[in-house]
């Protein structure tokens, strides 16, 4: 369904961020992306559909090339790939429903989304979804009213309204509490289980990942060095992944019992203060 | 638990910064005193310590107010209410695309677009309104266009400036993720960057009426129409009780136009 080739990404600071990644994403199958902070999870996903351009290697959905596309076919290209985002990306000062329904902008003319006159389909599909991701009460309010679990069921929303081939998904929870978190990735899996419907999930708390995902691929400094099933997570390969550490804690409560998991890190906690800064600088304007 | 030995003192500058900080302060008190002689100079100190006779006079000379000139003002308050309003309006217009080219993530070229944005913005702020209007007399002749056309240019670089400061500032994952849905570049721009300039865009908007109102009270001294052409021609016949009433009524249009600036911004944001 989406396979990769020798993709690198050098950025213009010279980071490399990826070295020579070459996987392939079976259809139907949900893929659990883990890695240290700044190991290239995000621009991988990001690569797949050009929101950051690939340095070097090349990148097809069925047999379609990405990396070849000019602007015009990469902007039909991307209408097959739906993006969830780990601070939810809604535009905030937009109600739910427009938010939604820009996951159609691709197939509809500017002025007809200017005004806000989708096609009847695309309506009733982003109703049928509301429901399905249990926000039909909330249709109208503004995307800066909700929750941050609701907030993200609208970015659920927004990415099927697509009806995409691909789903890309980062750090879905990162910003959500344990038991929200659980709940979104419940609800991720099931979507793309009912849909038959690929998708590369990145993902920094092993336990999650663990619990929801039936293929985990490990990165480490923008290269692959893990590519197999959760049970196959051991100490060993932890310590290859992200480095030495104490790992008997993370992998018995995962045995035990996934939800009981404890949310691990300073990661989480430095992309929160992050996520904070940046929402109040929005503030100010 | 260790026997390390820490440090007991700490200092955020060294010593030599110190002694450059105090250095500059001192320099700077220094050149204070250098302006307020050469300042002095010039003074004739005669007439300043005429100074609180003479603004007794004229204080006593503008009172009692002459109340029935108040209705012959009406006509050249609704002229200043409508320089300032047409003015914004009109500076919208031409400061809305100067913002879109003057912002770093929104311009269509960073080389050659940008800095011709920056300078419409730069030399707009840089020339008063009255100076504008001084100009436009000449130009276009003294009346009610030269004092909109006036207020305009002054007002594009201020609301250019704002707002491109904002287009700046906004979320950029936002614009990613309406990108990332295929949309064009005009329904990102649509659906991501104006929802999020918005309020700032009204909030300046109405911050520059309130400021135009302000300024197109003066703009009649240099003969381009409003309340300020009867206060050059009260000021010329040593009318002072008129001079009053005008100053009565600018100081009741600011406030009122204070009041509702601030009211719409509230609404808004």
């Amino acid at each position: 369904m989406l396979r990769l080739e020798g993709l690198s990404k050098v950025y213009g600071t010279g980071d490399r961020a990826l070295t020579d990644v070459s996987l392939s994403v079976e259809p139907g199958q949900v893929i659990g992306l883990i890695g240290p902070s700044g190991a290239g999870k995000s621009t991988l996903i990001r690569c797949v559909n050009r929101l950051v351009e690939p340095t070097s290697g090349k990148i097809f959905l069925g047999d379609l090339e990405i990396t070849g596309l000019s602007r015009g076919g990469l902007r039909q290209a991307r209408r097959r790939i739906g993006m969830i985002f780990q601070e939810y990306a809604l535009v905030e000062r937009l109600t739910v429903m427009e938010n939604v329904l820009s996951g159609r902008l691709g197939y509809v003319g500017f002025w007809r989304s200017f005004f806000r006159k989708f096609p009847p389909e695309a309506i009733e599909n982003a109703y049928r979804l509301l429901d399905r991701v249990g926000l039909s009460a909330h249709v109208n309010k503004r995307a800066d009213a909700l929750s941050g679990g609701q907030r993200q069921r609208v970015g659920i929303a927004r990415a099927l309204e697509q009806d995409p081939d691909l789903l890309l998904i980062d750090e879905p929870t990162a910003s959500l509490d344990p038991k929200t978190s659980r709940q979104i990735m419940r609800l991720i899996v099931e979507i793309c289980d009912e849909r038959g419907l690929p998708a590369i999930i990145n993902i920094h708390d092993v336990a999650l990942a663990q619990q929801f995902v039936r293929r985990i691929i490990g990165l480490q400094a923008g290269k692959v060095v893990f590519d197999g099933s959760p049970d196959e997570l051991d100490a060993d390969v932890l310590t290859k992944i992200y480095g030495e550490e104490d790992w008997s804690a993370t992998i018995r409560k995962v045995d035990e019992d996934g939800e009981e998991a404890g949310d691990d890190d300073d990661e989480g906690s430095e992309e929160h203060i992050a996520a904070l800064d940046r929402e109040r600088l929005a503030g100010l304007t | 638990m260790s026997d390390t030995q820490f440090d007991k003192s700490w200092q955020k500058r060294t010593t030599k910064q110190e002694l450059l900080l105090w250095l500059g302060w001192l320099a700077l008190v220094a050149f204070f005193v250098f302006c307020w002689e050469v300042m002095n100079k010039n003074t004739i100190w005669a007439f300043v310590s005429d100074a609180p006779r003479q603004a007794m006079d004229i204080g006593s000379r503008m009172v009692p107010p002459r109340w029935d000139y108040l209705p012959s003002l009406m006509e050249p308050l609704w002229d200043t209410i409508a320089i300032a309003t047409l003015g914004t309006l009109m500076a919208l217009f031409m400061a809305v695309p100067v913002a879109f080219m003057a912002a770093r993530n929104t311009t269509p070229s960073t080389r050659f677009v940008r800095p011709v944005a920056l300078l419409i913005i730069v030399s707009s702020r840089s020339i008063n309104s009255l100076i504008w209007a001084l100009l436009l007399v000449a130009i276009i002749g003294p009346g009610v266009m030269a004092g909109i056309v006036a207020i305009a240019f002054r007002s594009i670089g201020f609301v250019a400036k704002l707002l491109y400061e904002a287009i700046e500032e906004i979320d950029a994952v936002q614009v990613e993720a309406v990108s990332a849905t295929g949309a064009s570049k005009a329904q990102i721009m649509d659906y991501a960057v104006v929802p999020q300039i918005l309020p700032a865009f009204a909030g300046i908007t109405v911050f520059r009426w309130d400021i135009n109102i302000r300024e197109s009270t003066v703009l009649g001294l240099v003969g381009a129409g409003g309340l300020g052409l009867r206060l050059q021609e009260s000021l010329n016949v040593l009318a002072w009780p008129q001079v009053t009433v005008i100053f009565i009524l600018i100081l009741i249009t600011v406030l009122v136009s204070e009041w509702v600036s601030a009211k719409v911004r509230h609404a808004i944001i």
